[in-house]
């Protein structure tokens, strides 16, 4: 059990920076969305630096090894234009509607929130969805 | 200890957020992204007489995955439980403004509204309905906000940047347009 210890503590801080960070809040989202508040973009552009200086560090450090012992290698996404367009804007439509991410979505939860429990399972049933007519979407 | 229960402004969190890319390197060189979970939840409870490929995988090795959401949840509950913020969320005015106009009496108030949140048919129906246009969207697009927005721009994936676009369009859309119809 003793290897997952450190994705439990990551994933604790993971969901506590969430929530001080207000990115679980409706609100947030629909000012976000209205561009009405520099807030959330300053978190999502201050991350996306933050990664992205990052993991270059990583590679100027060249090859080296994880804390289980794998060599670390940045993974890419599978080319293509269509599946990501189309799944970001169903994603998005619902994100706009409903204020809740995935991440956000198990932190809310983890508050006691029956409606972010509500808004899981309707997404685990969507997940489920996608599984069966993958073969009939685009990509 | 007042750092405990106030909000952290954008220039804290967003950084932190940014150290789960090379923290998930680090500690299994795993790619960090939340939405995964989503699939690895069906592939657990898909009976066996269903059998839907995307779903027939060995979970098991995903099951770090699944102990980062745990957490995630756990989080949630110290920071917005046991170190609860008492003070309502610090919109912008023109959020404000909006809000009100919309019908909301205390915008911000708690994190969420409770006149969609609160136990009622109505509001399950639509809580339900919008996640499972998130979770369709998410796997459909192979990540979430975390994966794509986060992992993705910070590896500079084009495909990331389609999701993006993506994400942003269809959410401009559901709150410039239906969101506000919804309401009134």
């Amino acid at each position: 059990m003793t290897r997952y210890l450190p994705y439990l503590l990551v994933g604790v801080l993971f969901g506590f920076v969430l929530i001080k960070a207000e990115a679980a809040s409706w609100y947030r989202i629909q000012e976000m969305f209205h561009f009405q508040s520099f807030h959330m973009y300053g978190i999502l552009f201050s991350a996306i630096a933050t990664g992205l200086v990052s993991v270059q560090i990583v590679k100027l450090l060249g090859r080296r090894k994880a804390l289980d012992g794998q060599v670390i290698d940045i993974p890419e996404k599978a080319p293509g234009t269509k599946s990501y367009v189309f799944g970001g804007l169903v994603f998005g439509f619902g994100w706009g509607l409903i204020g809740l991410c995935p991440g956000p979505m198990f932190a809310l939860a983890g508050t006691g929130s029956l409606g972010a429990l509500v808004v899981l399972a309707g997404a685990l049933h969507g997940t489920w969805l996608y599984g069966a007519l993958k073969q009939h979407v685009p990509h | 200890m007042d750092w405990l229960t106030h909000p952290w402004p954008w220039y804290v969190a967003g950084p932190l957020i940014g150290l789960m890319v090379p923290m998930m390197l680090f500690i299994g060189n795993r790619s960090f992204g939340i939405s995964n979970n989503l699939r690895h939840l069906c592939a657990i409870t898909q009976p066996h007489k269903v059998e839907i490929d995307f779903f027939r995988y060995n979970w098991k090795e995903h099951t770090w995955s699944l102990v980062f959401v745990i957490g995630t949840g756990l989080g949630g509950y110290l920071a917005g439980v046991v170190f609860a913020n008492p003070h309502p969320v610090e919109l912008s005015q023109a959020a404000q403004d909006m809000l009100t106009a919309w019908g909301f009496t205390q915008p911000g108030h708690n994190l969420v509204p409770e006149e969609l949140f609160h136990t009622s048919v109505r509001n399950f129906t639509y809580l339900f309905a919008c996640g499972v246009l998130v979770g369709f969207g998410t796997r459909y697009a192979g990540g979430c906000t975390s994966g794509h927005a986060i992992t993705g721009l910070a590896t500079l994936q084009l495909p990331s940047l389609y999701a993006v676009l993506g994400i942003f369009g269809g959410g401009i859309t559901a709150s410039w347009f239906l969101v506000p119809w919804m309401l009134q």
